[in-house]
């Protein structure tokens, strides 16, 4: 058992009320589940849902200073690169595999969607929504859109593949991804309507059993 | 001047055991002594305790010095000591020559008592197994029950993986730096050719040289220097000397032309002279063997479902004698069996020697590590 720091667990708390999607994850989750978390940067996702599900599992990041972070959490990390593929892991070893915020940064898209319905029995992917109305908005003004969710310049931003939630479920539809539920919020509260123009950040969850 | 970061000066004890180990070739060690150091203390409970185990040419001498002038301290120096990642202040730390060794452990050099003479090539051969197997005994002398962390670079880490399938309920933590699952083909290629050095020099006698007053010196030189060459990067050592000629000319000989030759050559004498030829030979065997999913049809996964340790494993990206891929083997087997770990991959351009380099991102996950162990 790894001892974790009181103020490690304050750091995760204080976390899930930045990200809010952290909640939200959670109530996806079975207490006790055992988790991958798929760029866990400094593992505060799991962290949180160790301290609230008493999940456990692991990080996957390649970030040094991240990964060291982990280590000070307490957290298990995998330091490796996701776009290498999950060789590392077996089929359906794990109950969930998550990738919080990370889809919009990876190149290998396609792949570590795949690898992730191959490693865990259930999935839950978040990101950005590009089709935001705000981000609407500064396109329609002839600027690269900058907000709370994409709160990167042009020329900074680690965010390589943008998609809107239409774009995401044409790619499940076409991937024969079956969906078993979606969420879409803006600063915490679910939207109901139009979630593709009213929402900033999508979450999905896909069983592959 | 006092380095308050140093352990300080520190003196090698010797523990004897008259039990008799059984080895894994099927001899029987009668007695054997074991010398070692610690430093920190051991706390009421004995749960701080930690043991180094050394690589191929390491020692019992892991930190601090014997004397305020000595040219260098412990081998891992930079690792422990008071504040330091491993912290005397807060851990007890036991470092020991392994049995087989040349620095006051039972070994080939020392008298046979059923003969009255050095060992030398009846010494048996001896294993990753049989070393963990001694270094419990030790344990039980300094009245060890459980290792907080049994800690390894190289060959030190295949011995801090074996303490977790030998005795799973020893070990607390497994730190595994700069390791391997076993050796590659090309890996034990470099250890034949380091044995073939030594054993066909004439001063060998095969392995009883030390009647003749003679040490195989040529053997252990070329051995040295090749292993060197391995244990550092293209890159590392075309920093450190590139085609940097010695004499600032090129001379049309064979005598030192490249700063490289020059290297190497010091490295290898001055191995040659301290180093046992015999202990060499065993040392890269226990590498060779050392192989637990042998014993599972290959399976890693099925040889370390005994393990119950927390692990960290570690490697460095320019290691090519134990490269980051054989690291992700014993990851996917840990990973396999659900233990917890820890794997950090480090950029590093030191080759296999970066575990004993002082690189602080690899001292803070170490002390991160070390620091949130239960």
């Amino acid at each position: 058992m790894i001892h974790v720091p009181a103020q490690a667990h304050r750091h995760f708390a204080e976390a899930a009320t930045e990200r809010r999607d952290f909640a939200a994850i959670a109530r996806w989750i079975a207490p006790g589940a055992k988790v991958l978390d798929l760029g866990c940067g400094d593992g505060s996702l799991l962290g949180y849902l160790r301290d609230t599900l008493n999940v456990h599992g692991y990080g996957v990041e390649k970030d040094d200073a991240n990964v060291l972070a982990c280590v000070q959490n307490g957290i298990n990390v995998i330091q490796m690169n996701l776009e290498e593929g999950l060789s590392g892991f077996e089929a359906d070893s794990f109950d969930v595999v998550i990738l919080s915020q990370t889809l919009q940064a990876v190149y290998q898209t396609e792949g570590i969607v795949l690898e992730m319905l191959r490693v865990g029995k259930e999935v839950i992917v978040t990101f950005p929504n590009f089709g935001y109305w705000k981000h609407r908005l500064q396109l329609m003004v002839g600027r690269m859109p900058v907000s709370k969710s994409l709160p990167y310049q042009w020329y900074d931003t680690p965010n390589v593949h943008m998609c809107t939630i239409h774009d995401f479920d044409a790619f499940c539809a076409e991937h024969s991804i079956r969906v078993s539920e979606r969420l879409v919020m803006t600063d915490g509260k679910a939207v109901g309507v139009l979630p593709n123009l009213l929402g900033n950040l999508a979450m999905y969850r896909f069983q592959t059993a | 001047m006092s380095d308050l970061s140093s352990v300080g000066i520190v003196a090698p004890q010797t523990a004897h055991f008259s039990k008799p180990l059984a080895l894994q070739c099927g001899a029987t060690l009668a007695q054997y002594d074991l010398v070692y150091e610690t430093y920190g203390t051991l706390n009421a409970d004995r749960s701080n305790a930690v043991l180094i185990c050394h690589a191929l040419s390491g020692t019992h001498h892991v930190a601090g010095k014997y004397r305020e002038d000595d040219k260098y301290p412990g081998w891992w120096d930079n690792m422990i000591g008071p504040g330091k990642p491993l912290d005397t202040d807060k851990f007890f730390v036991i470092g020991v020559n392994n049995l087989g060794g040349c620095h006051g452990s039972t070994g080939p050099a020392t008298i046979n008592p059923a003969t009255g003479k050095p060992w030398g090539s009846r010494f048996p051969v001896v294993t990753v197994e049989d070393w963990v197997a001694s270094q419990a005994q030790l344990a039980d002398h300094l009245g060890i029950r459980r290792f907080a962390a049994v800690v390894g670079g190289s060959l030190g880490g295949m011995q801090a993986l074996q303490w977790t399938l030998t005795f799973p309920d020893r070990v607390k933590n497994a730190l595994v730096i700069a390791a391997a699952p076993n050796l590659t083909a090309q890996n034990m290629a470099f250890n034949e050719v380091a044995r073939q050095a030594i054993i066909t020099d004439p001063e060998f006698y095969d392995g009883d040289f030390y009647g003749h007053g003679v040490v195989p010196r040529r053997g252990l030189r070329i051995a040295r220097m090749l292993g060197h060459i391995t244990y550092l990067s293209d890159d590392a050592m075309g920093a450190k000397f590139g085609r940097k000629l010695k004499h600032g000319e090129i001379r049309y000989g064979f005598d030192v032309e490249f700063e490289m030759e020059s290297y190497l050559r010091y490295q290898g004498d001055k191995f040659a002279g301290e180093f046992d030829a015999n202990t060499y030979l065993r040392m890269t065997r226990a590498l060779d063997y050392f192989d637990p999913a042998a014993a599972f049809g290959g399976d890693l996964s099925a040889a370390l479902k005994r393990a119950k340790a927390d692990f960290l494993v570690v490697s460095f990206t320019s290691d090519w004698r134990f490269s980051t891929a054989r690291s992700r083997e014993i990851v996917k087997a840990l990973l396999d069996n659900e233990l917890a770990v820890t794997y950090a991959e480090l950029t590093a351009a030191h080759g296999h020697d970066a575990f004993l380099m002082p690189d602080p991102h690899y001292h803070a996950v170490v002390r991160a590590y070390l620091e949130n162990m239960e």
